[in-house]
């Protein structure tokens, strides 16, 4: 089974890491995060980042982590959208970073 | 009656209500009742109470315990967003489920978030708040980074960098935009609270010996760094240019208050020029000009945790007398007095750490101000002389800045100025966003519950 990054991230894990491990897919790709992981932190310490802006100024980590800014949406396989910062992780789920249609969203001219 | 928020102050509030032989209500928007500063750690999690809280431990516990021994006697709604208010019906929603709740009383204790100015980078990935860097350490064990630089001012500032030292993540530097001369002409007013200057200075100096720079009167030039941050550029006080490399960054220029719902209660707003900051309008209780509402803790006046447990006990007394009902007075003058001597903490720490307003107006043209929809300086500069908006409100239908994803929590105070700094108008004149439900993002498939 897959190890939990202890130092590849970009969050780093300085402790609390004797829980049982959970398998997300982020992109595709398998990403083992812990039990009692929000989304966010489950990502960031794989040393992904969440989102890709809609307006075109590059990848996005999140930034208040307490569910103001709503910078950290990321979508799910399904179609549903979730804010990574107050989202628990759970075994099984499928996370896109990039909206599957830009049109879901205004782009200024 | 309804209280918003579990925080210190909607906690405290609870407690009061249920004691007085009433059922209240408490929406949640965390999982977990403690708010920002006593928030819990997950179930699974085993860290002790002084690990988490420090000198604030026992604090923290015994406001969960209070909170916990109101079971069954609170009808408590975690993971719930109060989004709109009209007419004294409150409207939820949980897990996507909506349901509107008639009220009496409301008592909001919606408390506050990091108050920010832009810097340019400030959108690179690994640049969160100072708030949310706490977070990550509180309620996930994790660091922002391997090597974090925390910059901006107030106390959290330099409470977060020892944070960070002790856990094992020493910080790359603390630049605080705060000259040292407006920490020592705040002294006076601090010793209100000896403890807590006392435990500031107790962290400047832990953090001195560990061998971190702390720089004071800095002004930030850029966060640098592709697809992740590399380095913060700043000039120090004495004028020359420095670069210290970091792989993240938290920032923040001390809070401001979440007051959505009392806006869209239709309370009067003031306008505090110490802080160039609008509050609701409410008596030393915390009642409103608006019958039956209610603002207490850091969501009516940034006074911090402490006075926000004497404000939600006070302004569920507020309410009770309010109802007819009898409260102990002598209990109430004992908490006003409280409120008063926090109150003079309060401009102290808004002489210390005061809200970089020339950072503020002078950020360049092409910095993004609103993170949501990369809104930049120059296309408010725009909105403000191009097409003469007077007012925020008006800058916002004609350059989209607040109206983003987050309305205007991250951008508006910035915004502000750099509004009143193009029109040459005073802060106060550009007035301020107006609440717009829903105060957070509903998801298109929210539906109608059964039951409230």
């Amino acid at each position: 089974m897959a190890e939990i990054s202890m130092s590849a991230g970009r969050f780093r894990r300085l402790g609390e890491t004797d829980r049982p491990s959970v398998e997300i897919e982020v992109d595709g790709e398998q990403v083992v995060a812990l039990e009692g992981d929000s989304l966010l932190v489950a990502v960031l310490a794989s040393g992904r980042t969440l989102r890709r802006s809609e307006f075109g100024d590059g990848d996005r980590s999140g930034f208040c982590l307490m569910g103001a800014c709503q910078d950290c949406w990321m979508w799910t396989a399904e179609g549903g959208r979730v804010r990574a910062c107050t989202t628990p992780v759970r075994a099984g789920l499928r996370l896109i970073t990039q909206a599957m249609s830009e049109d879901l969203w205004p782009i200024p001219a | 009656m309804i209280i918003v928020g579990a925080g210190p102050a909607g906690m405290r509030a609870a407690e009061a209500l249920a004691a007085a032989g009433i059922r209240p209500t408490v929406i949640d928007e965390g999982q977990l009742s403690g708010g920002q500063i006593y928030r819990r750690q997950p179930v699974n999690f085993t860290r002790r109470y002084e690990a988490l809280y420090g000198a604030d431990a026992k604090k923290a516990r015994a406001l969960h315990k209070a909170f916990n021994a109101l079971q069954g006697r609170i009808d408590y709604r975690p993971e719930t967003l109060a989004w709109n208010l009209r007419d004294d019906v409150l409207h939820i929603v949980t897990d996507g489920v909506a349901a509107a709740l008639r009220f009496d009383a409301l008592i909001l204790a919606t408390g506050a978030t990091d108050r920010l100015a832009p810097i340019a980078g400030w959108t690179l990935p690994g640049c969160y708040s100072l708030g949310g860097a706490q977070i990550a350490l509180k309620a996930q064990a994790c660091s922002i980074g391997a090597r974090p630089l925390f910059l901006g001012t107030g106390p959290l500032l330099y409470l977060l960098a020892y944070q960070y030292l002790k856990a094992g993540a020493p910080p790359a530097a603390v630049l605080d935009t705060a000259p040292f001369a407006a920490q020592v002409k705040a002294l006076p007013d601090l010793a209100v609270r000896p403890g807590f200057l006392a435990r500031g200075l107790m962290f400047r100096a832990r953090l001195r010996a560990a061998g971190i720079l702390i720089e004071n009167g800095v002004e930030p030039l850029a966060i640098e760094g592709e697809g992740k941050v590399a380095a913060v550029r700043y000039r120090t006080a004495g004028g020359t240019e420095r670069r210290i490399a970091c792989d993240a960054v938290g920032m923040g220029f001390h809070l401001r208050s979440e007051t959505q719902l009392a806006d869209l209660a239709g309370c009067p707003f003031l306008f505090d020029a110490a802080t160039g900051q609008w509050r609701p309008d409410a008596d030393r209780d915390g009642r409103t000009p608006r019958a039956g509402i209610y603002v207490a803790g850091d969501g009516a006046r940034l006074l911090g945790a402490d006075a926000a447990e004497a404000a939600g006990r006070l302004a569920a007394l507020a309410a009770l007398t309010d109802r007819g009902m009898e409260v102990d007075m002598a209990e109430v003058a004992r908490l006003r007095r409280r409120m008063e001597r926090l109150d003079r903490f309060r401009r102290g720490l808004a002489t210390a750490f005061p809200w970089p307003a020339r950072l503020a107006c002078a950020v360049a043209d092409e910095v993004i101000v609103c993170r949501c929809e990369a809104i930049t300086a120059g296309n408010i500069r725009e909105a403000a002389v191009g097409k003469d908006a007077p007012e925020l409100n008006r800058a916002k239908a004609l350059s989209r800045i607040g109206m983003g994803r987050c309305q205007g929590r991250f951008c508006s105070s910035a915004a502000a100025e750099i509004l009143a700094e193009a029109r040459n108008v005073p802060l106060a004149e550009v007035g301020r966003l107006r609440g717009q439900a829903p105060i957070k993002p509903l998801s298109m498939a929210t539906v109608k519950g059964e039951r409230p």
